[in-house]
């Protein structure tokens, strides 16, 4: 099938890794962190936050020709908000504690930078079908980030993951005691920044 | 009176926006290259959070909440539109970021031309949102704390990225490995700030 060719495919795999919207783009860190203390509100931000950006950049990218371009920002907002809204009218029936834990961070999606990046970067220029792609290549690489720092931070912080234990009993009699440095805020920061210094030393464009 | 005063000090060193939340990481990772820019910035987020938590406060209370709407007759003393307050709040920063960059164009083209670029800007930053919500959240007794939190944590954000970009300047004359130049070492450096900061969380106000 045509839709699903490579080169069509590039919009939606591209983002994860090489091109990824934290690490090498620096869109999206803001609200991002807070949420990475344990699994579970990480995968549910990371599941939210591709949801609205891929539909976005799909809602946009179909009206993108109707648009007047001084008023794009206010509908871009719009549209953004009413997703948003929907994501957490739906997170708060069917997941309330989650819901709970996130807190604000749900509606601080809107402001994400990934989003209005995305929409003025791709979605305004773009068919539907790749924006749809960009939309979700661009959460999944977020969301990825987010997972694997939350999965740090839990394992090593808590000695859990998604509130299961994972370190034995026998490591705790032996003298292991979990890292509570690991929980607080500016250890979510340390850890995006060795992640992207493991990437960047990985990469091609930053050996140069 | 006392309230509002602990509210003022815990917003600016114990919930700061950047360091216990990380709200408005974007602009404040992209602008904190030099100390003259990083001060315009800090300034245009204090002004807009300054105007902009008050009048969702407003519109929260007398609006938003549920049976908030009892003010126009007994009819209305049940409706919530709780929903709708992301879409008002965002709306709400946006027309004033708009109507503050053409009052400070008009009245101040001084403060204007040293804001200039930084203000459009600011309607995306999700410290301004953050401080919306937040308000929302904790429930403000009057708007007299609402405005001292909102300055608070204005100022709250003024510092951290002075503090950084006063870092960063410095710290392009040291030898750094080069994939952590840029972004890597700016965060570390943004989290070794933010461990310094947790040093007054022991304050109890």
């Amino acid at each position: 099938m045509s839709v699903f060719s490579s080169k069509k495919l590039k919009p939606l795999f591209e983002p994860i890794i090489t091109n990824n919207p934290v690490t090498v783009q620096v869109l999206g860190i803001c609200s991002a962190l807070a949420v990475t203390v344990k699994l579970e509100p990480a995968l549910v931000m990371a599941l939210a936050v591709t949801a609205v950006t891929a539909f976005s950049n799909l809602i946009i990218s179909s009206i993108r020709n109707f648009i007047p371009n001084s008023i794009r920002i206010i509908v871009q907002l719009v549209i953004i908000s009413l997703l948003v809204i929907i994501v957490d009218q739906i997170l708060k029936a069917y997941a309330y504690n989650v819901s709970k834990q996130l807190s604000v961070f749900v509606g601080l999606i809107i402001t994400n930078c990934i989003l209005m990046g995305r929409l003025e970067a791709f979605a305004m220029a773009n068919r539907p079908w790749p924006s749809f792609l960009d939309g979700i290549g661009n959460g999944a690489g977020y969301g990825l980030l987010l997972v694997l720092v939350a999965f740090i931070r839990e394992l090593f912080g808590s000695g859990t993951l998604l509130g299961i234990k994972i370190i034995p009993q026998s490591f705790y009699d032996f003298g292991y005691h979990n890292n509570n440095l690991i929980i607080l805020p500016p250890m979510a920061l340390i850890i995006v920044g060795v992640i992207i210094w493991i990437q960047r030393a990985n990469t091609k464009e930053a050996k140069k | 009176m006392e309230n509002i005063g602990s509210i003022f000090i815990k917003s600016i060193f114990i919930d700061n926006m950047i360091f216990a939340y990380f709200l408005g990481m974007c602009s404040y990772l992209a602008v904190s290259k030099t100390v003259k820019t990083s001060m315009g910035l800090g300034i245009a987020v204090t002004f807009v959070l300054l105007i902009t938590v008050p009048v969702n406060y407003l519109l929260e209370n007398y609006i938003l909440k549920a049976g908030a709407l009892s003010w126009l007759g007994s009819s209305f003393a049940d409706i919530d539109l709780s929903f709708l307050s992301f879409i008002l709040f965002i709306a709400v920063i946006a027309a004033i970021v708009q109507l503050v960059e053409m009052v400070v164009e008009k009245f101040a083209p001084a403060l204007y031309s040293s804001l200039g670029i930084f203000l459009p800007l600011i309607a995306v930053n999700c410290a301004i949102m953050g401080a919306s919500l937040f308000m929302q959240e904790r429930e403000f007794n009057n708007i007299g704390e609402a405005t001292s939190y909102a300055l608070g944590s204005g100022i709250g954000w003024w510092l951290a990225i002075i503090g950084l970009a006063a870092i960063r300047e410095k710290m392009s004359y040291s030898q750094i490995p080069v994939p952590l130049r840029g972004l890597g070492i700016t965060f570390i450096t943004t989290g070794l700030m933010a461990i310094a900061f947790m040093s007054f969380m022991g304050i109890k106000l």
